[in-house]
């Protein structure tokens, strides 16, 4: 399934319920979310550990507005508008934590 | 005239996600007007509103982070960042778009503590 996440991991619980529950499956970052995929970031190594069971996405305009363009974390991919929708398509369900 | 006060204004959010980032900036702006003693201070999330390089233009939102560098043509020239908050973002000062004065918390608490008035976004 898709798990979509939109509030800063630092300042917010979802990305860690999120984290706690998922399995399997597809984690996107959209919003204020997007900061837990750059370098430097304390949240960085969960997020890391996290990708050994699920795939790991972000929002890549929301990542470019808030300056990080340039440092998303390796392993991490970056999708686009279109890309958002082709993930809620290709998966069975999805889970907004908001 | 009546006696100048000291405002601080506390920013403790992300841009964009929510409004709160740019209405504290239109507050900041128009306590400007009334010539106070005016500081802003970033922690938390609040310090990514001074992240160098936000491109807006894909998510069609105004990017206002130019205006900071802005704030020193209203005489609001008190910038400070909490050293916890921007390191715990693997952030420096040659990420932030304006020159701030770097606090610890305990000295943030301290100028905190010396403002006759508060304002919190």
């Amino acid at each position: 399934m898709l798990h979509i996440i939109n509030k800063s991991p630092l300042t917010n619980g979802a990305l860690d319920s999120c984290l706690r529950v998922a399995q399997s499956g597809d984690i996107l970052l959209i919003e204020d979310a997007v900061v837990a995929a750059t370098t430097g970031n304390v949240c960085a190594a969960k997020l890391q550990e996290a990708m050994g069971r699920c795939k790991v996405y972000v929002l890549q305009p929301d990542l470019d507005a808030r300056g990080f363009g340039d440092r998303l974390l390796e392993g991490v991919s970056s999708v686009d508008y279109g890309g958002f929708v082709e993930l809620t398509a290709s998966n069975k369900n999805c889970q907004s934590w908001l | 005239m009546s006696e100048v006060k000291k405002f601080m204004f506390v920013n403790r959010k992300a841009p964009y996600g929510t409004i709160y980032a740019l209405e504290s900036l239109e507050v900041v702006l128009i306590t400007a007007a009334f010539d106070q003693d005016v500081s802003l201070v970033f922690l938390d999330d609040g310090v990514y509103q001074l992240k160098k390089g936000q491109q807006t233009k894909g998510i069609e939102t105004k990017n206002f982070s130019p205006a900071y560098r802005a704030l020193d043509g209203y005489d609001i020239e008190k910038l400070y960042v909490e050293k916890e908050s921007m390191e715990a973002r693997g952030l420096s000062e040659e990420d932030l778009l304006v020159d701030v004065t770097v606090l610890s918390r305990a000295e943030m608490g301290e100028l905190m503590d010396q403002q006759d008035v508060v304002l919190s976004f």
